[in-house]
């Protein structure tokens, strides 16, 4: 494989091994902590070093899973026994933590081969040269293979533990009802975030580690309500900002890692836009949506009360749109559609009337309105309450509501303002 | 530090809890009359779905429930009422160890609620779970079953079916896929309910289960319970609305910080234990539980 | 001040300055802290402080200038951004705070360091100065810097003094402060602003990762030692300002260890003691506290004890440890250990007899019975409990009975019952009423 490939390959592995185990942080409201805990092993890293003396990974892997669980024991003693507020808790220890394993690491740099930089933004870009040799065999780069051992733990842990994970994470009451010890499963999956952000270190650094764990399932929570849904879409996303992370650095000739996270914070803005339900485009889409067709129910209805009062008016297309009582594009708009609808004509004096077709379904909106009011009206509301909940509502009642409420209210054809209420069938 | 409230003597320190304004102690109707407490004494042990003995319990040292002593008897619907704070939630989860005892045992069928987990079914209030969660309405009964399924292992089919039927009962079958969050109040009330019976449980312990929820799911659950209850299920409920006591319940308990009274609705719901329960607060008793967590945080 | 800083151009002047700027930047974060912790924004510093780093790259990249105004000022201008956006995320989705503040934390802290290895990789070597903000060094500080930060602090502080009473309002009772007519947002935005400003302040003296510390160490320190919100703030400050200058003084002994680092582990080495050791809310305080309550508690029983073998046997006299041990129900060795306490109190007469109360004792004791039985009454006459049960509720509270709960208890018995509290009977019935033979009944001694 090229470089390039190792390159992406080891990116992919450790994005994944984050998103998986990250997504679950962010369902249970501990992304703070999971950001913590990347930033609270580096002591953990320095001192499995010191004793090591070498970069073996088993070292680090517990000295990093011991400060995780330091970590996780600590916010809970100071929260709960101390009465310190969980936030300032999480601040306190991780930056204790932190800056303990930076002032170990600056003053005995000279003696191991760490540099805090390297530990806090990583070098991916040097992947390929760090191979496995075992065996004098060259087995390829031992981020590689150290990642793989992670996803796989990570794959079988989520897998396994699923249900557990998903009840301990949704309700811990029921949970401990249930005989599942939800503490354990906490500290179990700290454990595990702890060691996949050691191993992501080399890759990525620190500081980028926490994007890798919250963005991708944040993402993927705006994108989907099934939870096994969500884990997927977490991890495909963080595979595509590995791959787009490398030629994006390339292409602006900056840190590899960095692009990373900028891929994935694009690919976040962007779902925040035009997730599908979830994004504020189709939330606005379904507003507007509503509000072209209250403005056509209006127009319709201005148009066919008048006609009631027996004079037929000529309506200008001006005081059509005027009844819509909205923005004079949405009316024009509103307008449109109901020609397309073949409901209105345009005459070639260029005023508006109402099709046949369009004053049986203005009578029918009439109806509803009326209906309603008698409703209201039997209810109990008095008459001169029940013309402004009966505009709300007229929009929303089909043919069957109707049906429903008219069997429900007095059948003597008026409304409580003494209007008549147009019958079930076309009537005129 | 989330308690902190401004006060004269000190801006950080906590507020007194509850009204301060002395209210006439409560008027006790006689010398010493015995409790209305119906204790039973000659049953066997294993047949009582629950007993609790000389249960205290304290709120971060404050005494919330003084020395409870109670038997529920078996196949009943026992309600539990009593004023806001008078411990009827912490009741219910002290039973399951869910909050530390001071003092006191409760006991299912003779023995500690570990042992008995597996037949005891809890409906909890509906603010303690997290409705954005990301599973559906049948995934939330589903998890009813997960004491029987076992560590590692996923629910069978026969499961997964158990829940489905536990859905069709509570009238959810359709909202089966429905993510939790979409559902309106009554309907994540009665999705809880069907949790606990997919659970197939012996007691249920239900806590505010009709709070919030309309005339039409108040009487679908009720007429779950009933049913519950001819299959000689025991079923607890904490209720909140006294109109509908004497129609629910055939066994009430009343509580105010201590059993008020505890026996057959006929017997023991009338006006002077509702007086007891309801009529003013017992401003001593609660001074005297203030002032033992004042000297535990040293201002006393 | 600053002419007699610049009049002193000796290698003194330029520790004492960067000494100075430390000790500003804890003391400012310390202050501020207090009212961003009581307000649940402690990792909203963290979060403004990753955010801010894009807008030191880009003011660089922008005007060429290292200077640090210029480079403050880009960096308020991102962080301020990221709060926004935060909000934004927070109340328009159903992505949750902690989420949205890590998801604008590590994006932008990303994007900061792309623009940062951009900066490095294209144009050689310039990138020196800036990356100083990602650890801290204080060390690196100058006259003009610290000139600038003096400005910004001094600017903060006079903030806070004249907006004390809004900020203590807004977190204690923000509703009182809408009745007044303040808009709750705008004393928010206020408080949120001079967070900014006082992480920008301390941004390259500790770093981007250490800076949430200045903001959180030092407030949660102070409040272990005081109810008082003025005073948390001015113990905060001065906690956070001896932590900045410690850390630089340390951390000047060792060239290759960073500021930051060190003034973070000093202010959390503060947080510590005070926890263990503030009087009252520290641990050490509570555990003495315990543990006097616990005395205090055998000591009653035991004087209890004497009293009721006095009552049964009718006249007072000396009693046999024996005695004591059958009534009380404890250990001989614990019997003897607390009579032994009694005596050095001289509660209790203690030799070859056996144990004898003083006056002084009696006095205490008497106190102890009375307000046992009371609350017995009590408990029994509000058929709160059946006569067998009432001993131990009335024995853990008998002892923390206040003065006015008294009064009250036997006003209520006294008005409702009948019961002539002047003799306090038994409700075990085990005695006619105290009456210490041949002895004055002592004063009422107020426990």
């Amino acid at each position: 494989m090229t470089d390039a490939g190792w390159i992406i390959l080891t990116g992919i592995l450790a994005a994944t091994s984050c998103a998986l185990l990250g997504t679950f942080l962010v369902l249970r409201k501990m992304s703070l902590l999971g950001d913590a805990l990347s930033h609270a092993v580096l002591p953990g890293i320095a001192i499995a070093f010191f004793f090591s003396e070498s970069r073996a990974i088993l070292p680090m892997f517990i000295g990093a899973a011991t400060f995780g669980l330091l970590t996780t024991l600590l916010v809970e003693a100071f929260h709960r026994r101390w009465s310190v507020p969980e936030d300032a808790s999480i601040g306190i220890v991780f930056t204790a933590l932190f800056a303990l394993g930076v002032v170990l690491i600056s003053v005995y740099a000279g003696q191991v081969d760490l540099d805090q930089e390297c530990v806090l933004y990583g070098e991916i870009a040097y992947t390929s040269l760090d191979t496995l040799l075992w065996n004098d065999q060259d087995y390829g780069p031992r981020p590689v293979w150290i990642l793989s051992g992670v996803l796989i733990f990570n794959l079988l842990f989520v897998g396994l533990l699923y249900k557990e994970l998903t009840l301990a994470s949704f309700d811990p009451g029921l949970s401990l009802a249930v005989g599942v010890n939800a503490t354990l499963i906490h500290y179990l999956l700290m454990g595990a975030v702890s060691v996949t952000t050691v191993a992501s270190f080399e890759s990525v650094g620190a500081i980028l580690v926490v994007a890798m764990l919250i963005v991708p399932g944040a993402t993927a929570y705006l994108w989907s309500d099934r939870l096994a849904t969500i884990l997927g879409i977490a991890v495909v996303l963080g595979a595509i900002s590995a791959i787009g992370g490398y030629y994006l650095a390339g292409l602006w000739n900056s840190s590899i890692a960095g692009a990373m996270v900028v891929v994935l914070g694009a690919l976040f803005g962007v779902s925040i836009l035009v997730a599908p339900r979830q994004g504020l485009l189709a939330r606005a889409i379904s507003r507007g949506r509503l509000s072209v067709k209250v403005a056509q129910d209006h127009i319709l209805l201005g148009m066919v009360r008048q006609t009631e009062k027996g004079a037929e008016r000529t309506w200008r297309r001006r005081d059509a749109l005027g009844l819509a009582s909205v923005h004079p594009w949405l009316a024009q708009w509103a307008l449109r559609l109901l020609r397309g609808r073949g409901l209105v004509a345009l005459e070639a004096d260029a005023t508006v009337d109402l099709t046949t077709a369009g004053r049986r379904q203005g009578l029918q909106l009439l109806r509803g309105h009326r209906l309603w009011e008698t409703y209201l009206n039997q209810l109990g509301l008095p008459h001169d309450h029940v013309h402004g909940p009966a505009d709300s509502v007229e929009h929303y009642l089909d043919e069957s509501l109707q049906q429903e409420i008219g069997g429900l209210v007095p059948d003597d054809g008026f409304d409580p303002q003494g209007k008549r209420i147009p019958g079930e069938s076309t009537a005129d | 530090m989330s308690d902190l409230s401004s006060t004269p003597e000190g801006d950080l320190s906590p507020s007194p809890e509850g009204d301060q304004s002395p209210t006439p102690e409560q008027d006790s109707s006689a010398a010493p009359a015995a409790p209305a407490i119906q204790l039973l004494p000659d049953v066997e042990p294993e047949k009582i779905p629950i007993r609790i003995h000389d249960m205290t319990i304290a709120y971060h040292r404050k005494p919330v429930l003084w020395d409870v002593d109670l038997d529920v008897p078996e196949g009943k619907l026992v309600g539990i009422v009593g004023p806001n704070g008078a411990g009827k939630s912490t009741m219910i989860l002290a039973i399951m160890n869910l909050v530390p005892k001071a003092s006191g045992w409760a006991r299912i069928y003779g023995k500690p609620y570990e042992e008995m987990r597996r037949i005891v079914g809890y409906v909890p209030q509906r603010e303690s779970v997290d409705w954005d969660f990301p599973i559906s309405a049948h995934e939330v009964v589903t998890m009813g079953r997960y004491g029987h399924v076992g560590w590692f292992r996923r629910p069978s089919r026969q499961d997964k079916q158990i829940a489905t039927e536990a859905l069709a009962k509570v009238g959810m079958a359709e909202y089966a896929d429905r993510q939790i969050s979409q559902l309106s109040g009554g309907q994540q009330q009665r999705v809880f309910l069907a949790r606990a019976l997919a659970q197939d449980a012996q007691v249920y312990l239900m806590d505010e289960p009709f709070a919030g929820v309309d005339a039409a799911t108040e009487a679908a659950i009720i007429d779950i319970l009933m049913e519950l209850r001819a299959q000689g299920k025991t079923i607890l409920v904490v209720h909140h609305d006294l109109q509908t006591v004497t129609r629910y319940f055939d066994w009430v308990i009343m509580l105010n910080m201590r059993v008020v009274a505890s026996g057959p609705t006929e017997e023991v719901f009338n006006e002077t234990t509702l007086n007891k329960t309801y009529g003013g607060r017992l401003t001593v008793l609660s001074q005297a539980a203030q002032a033992v967590q004042d000297y535990e945080r040293g201002r006393g | 001040m600053f002419d007699f800083l610049s009049a002193l151009h000796l290698e003194d002047a330029t520790v004492r300055m960067v000494l100075f700027g430390s000790l500003l930047i804890g003391a400012t974060g310390g202050a501020l802290g207090s009212f961003a912790v009581l307000r649940g924004r402690s990792l909203m510093g963290d979060a403004l402080a990753h955010a801010a780093l894009p807008g030191v790259a880009l003011a660089f990249l922008w005007t060429g200038s290292k200077s640090l105004p210029v480079l403050i000022t880009g960096a308020t201008c991102t962080g301020i951004i990221g709060v926004v956006l935060i909000q934004f995320i927070t109340s328009r989705t159903r992505i949750k705070a902690d989420a949205a503040i890590g998801i604008v934390l590590t994006v932008f802290f990303g994007v900061g360091i792309v623009l940062l290895t951009h900066i490095q990789r294209s144009l050689v070597g310039n990138q020196a100065g800036l990356d100083k903000f990602l650890f801290g060094q204080a060390a690196s500080m100058v006259e003009d810097d610290v000139r600038v930060m003096s400005v910004m602090s001094l600017f903060i502080f006079v903030v806070v003094l004249i907006l004390y009473k809004e900020f203590k309002a807004l977190i204690f009772d923000p509703n009182f402060l809408q009745s007044l007519g303040y808009s709750l947002q705008k004393v928010d935005l206020a408080l949120m602003g001079l967070i900014v400003l006082t992480v920008m302040v301390g941004l390259q003296a500790v770093g981007v990762v250490l800076i949430a510390a200045m903001l959180i160490t030092p407030a949660v320190a102070a409040r272990f030692w005081t109810e008082r919100l003025h005073v948390m703030v001015v113990l905060a400050a001065v906690i956070g300002g001896v932590s900045g200058a410690t850390g630089t003084f340390l951390s000047a002994q060792a060239p290759r260890v960073p500021t930051g680092p060190v003034m973070v582990l000093v202010a959390t080495g503060l947080f510590v003691v005070s926890a263990l050791f503030a009087p009252r809310r520290g641990v050490l305080a509570r555990w003495l506290r315990q543990r006097a309550n616990a005395l205090r508690e055998r000591r009653h029983h035991l004087l209890r004890a004497l009293i009721e073998l006095e009552e049964r046997a009718g006249k007072a006299r000396p009693f046999s440890t024996q005695e004591l041990v059958d009534e009380l129900g404890w250990e001989r060795r614990r019997v003897t250990r607390e009579a032994k306490r009694l005596r050095r109190l001289d509660m209790v007469t203690l030799d070859h007899k056996g144990v004898e109360a003083t006056p002084a004792g009696l006095a205490e004791g008497t106190f102890v019975v009375k307000c046992h039985r009371l609350w017995e009454h009590y408990l029994v006459y509000r058929d709160i409990l059946a006569a067998d049960h009432v001993d131990r509720p009335a024995d853990e509270v008998e002892h923390l009975l206040t003065p006015d709960i008294l009064e009250r208890l036997e006003e209520i018995l006294r008005r409702d019952h009948g019961i002539d509290t002047e003799r306090v009977v038994d409700i075990h019935g085990s005695g006619s009423g105290y009456r210490p033979a041949g002895r004055e009944r002592g004063e009422e001694v107020v426990g």
